[in-house]
């Protein structure tokens, strides 16, 4: 599904990604873990072609990515922090993106789900950060595409839409589609993925399930395993 | 891209400050026709308000215009659009926008006074097609600055600053050339330097146009020769379309190895 050679990228001085090796086979779930600044973003980005790596070669579903932006209509994604053009109503960011990807009737079963109908008609720049990623979520699942990329998509959510998420998330799992995501939310985590992608100063420490994880550290629960992997690396 | 074109212009359109710009020029051509007699000495008048704010507003609107919309772009980048097309989109979304508030907002008045009856038509078509080049070339260059420049105040001061030295402080400089080396013949250079400038050679072929060229005497000659003819004004139009197409080419070269 993705696959990622030796993958580099500098940020000015700052060596962000050193020599990354990924493979993503189709369906399931994966986890892309790390203390802050480890280069989780960056490496969605580099996917997403927002981030243009130094070296290293990334393919998605069979197809190169540099110099290519077809690829992208198989991707949904959300990003981390929901800025959209502040003096839009919802209604029209939803018919825009829609108007530039593809059409489609999804939107709607999302709207109801989010209970969004009231906000249809506000602006954006007046939505509180809850319903922004609410908005987030309908532009980024109503499109039906094999791959999700989500960039920390529990941020601002209240208990009910994140049950309504987690779901949704399984729903997806459920058609074969594969998903991408990071958080620091561990029980999130631990609750939804397959298998997850520890990411440790620009490179893969660890990829596996969860339980192969707590093997690996002698720890009993994942939380703690994965303090166990910062403390020892970082001391 | 013409999806994202269509999307900006019509962000801008709803913007208040398009009104204003198209408000200002209406204003402007009014009161100039109706209330002055004299059509050449308007069109001298518009044409020096053309030549300096112009590029002030397409250096401004285009940084400010890049720098509002970042969340815009980020959102853009992520769907299946090419980058050249999201720039490029933008960059035409708002330099039309400002072409056609300049455009209606001086036109509007001019057919009203019944310019197409007029002898002025020539003078004043030149007048709007230079202040299109000018919001052409000054919105290029104001992306181009903002693109290269994360940090706002950074991105606003080189702006204003490039507005400064080519409306302001390249005149200065030439002119002091001039004068340091008045005892060479300097009609080749001062051409060439005319040329390099966007808003000078805007302004020299307007005037020269005008026929006021008796106004700049020896090297007004000399210009006359060359900007009169119709080879200068094919080679003017050359070098203002240059001046479109180097800094839009930056654009889509910039924008392909960028970082968001």
């Amino acid at each position: 599904m993705v696959t990622i050679q030796n993958l580099h990228k500098k940020f000015g001085k700052n060596q962000v990604l050193s020599g990354v090796d990924l493979n993503i086979s189709e369906g399931g779930i994966f986890a892309i873990l790390g203390p802050n600044g480890s280069g989780k973003t960056t490496l969605i980005k580099s996917v997403l072609g927002m981030v243009i790596p130094n070296k290293g070669d990334i393919t998605v579903l069979g197809e190169n990515i540099k110099k290519n932006s077809e690829y992208r209509h198989k991707i949904d994604y959300l990003p981390q922090i929901a800025n959209f053009p502040s003096n839009l109503k919802v209604r029209e960011l939803i018919k825009m993106i829609k108007d530039l990807r593809k059409p489609t009737d999804e939107d709607q079963r999302l709207i109801e789900l989010f209970r969004l109908e009231p906000f249809l008609d506000k602006k954006l720049g007046n939505l509180s950060g809850g319903t922004k990623q609410k908005v987030n979520l309908v532009l980024t699942f109503m499109f039906n595409s094999p791959l999700i990329i989500l960039d920390e998509p529990t941020t601002g959510l209240d208990p009910i839409s994140l049950i309504r998420l987690k779901d949704l998330i399984k729903a997806e799992k459920a058609k074969g589609k594969t998903i991408l995501i990071t958080s620091h939310i561990m029980s999130f985590v631990e609750e939804i993925s397959d298998e997850i992608v520890f990411i440790l100063e620009g490179k893969i420490y660890f990829k596996g399930p969860i339980s192969e994880l707590k093997t690996k550290t002698n720890q009993p629960d994942f939380e703690h395993a994965i303090a166990s992997i910062l403390t020892d690396n970082h001391a | 891209m013409l999806k994202i074109l269509k999307y900006s212009f019509f962000d801008l359109m709803r913007s208040r400050w398009s009104y204003v710009y198209f408000a200002f020029y209406l204003l402007l051509g009014v009161v100039l026709l109706f209330l002055n007699n004299d059509l050449s000495k308007a069109v001298i008048t518009l044409m020096n308000v053309i030549i300096v704010l112009v590029p002030l507003i397409g250096t401004i609107f285009g940084v400010m215009y890049y720098y509002n919309s970042q969340e815009f772009t980020e959102l853009l980048l992520a769907q299946p659009i090419k980058r050249s097309s999201i720039f490029l989109g933008q960059y035409l979304g708002v330099a039309l926008s400002l072409s056609m508030s300049l455009i209606l907002g001086l036109g509007i008045p001019f057919v009203f006074y019944g310019l197409f009856e007029s002898s002025a038509i020539w003078d004043f078509s030149l007048l709007l097609i230079t202040g299109t080049f000018l919001t052409l070339i000054f919105t290029a260059l104001a992306f181009n600055i903002a693109l290269s420049n994360e940090n706002k105040i950074k991105g606003f001061g080189y702006a204003i600053l490039l507005w400064l030295f080519l409306a302001v402080i390249y005149d200065g400089l030439f002119l002091m050339t001039l004068i340091m080396f008045e005892d060479y013949p300097l009609d080749k250079l001062s051409l060439i330097g005319t040329m390099l400038n966007p808003i000078d050679l805007s302004r020299t072929l307007i005037l020269l146009k005008l026929d006021i060229s008796a106004l700049l005497g020896y090297t007004g000659a000399v210009f006359k020769q060359f900007f009169g003819t119709s080879f200068g004004l094919v080679v003017s139009f050359f070098m203002l379309t240059v001046w479109v197409i180097l800094p839009v080419l930056r654009i889509v070269f910039k924008a392909k190895k960028k970082d968001f």
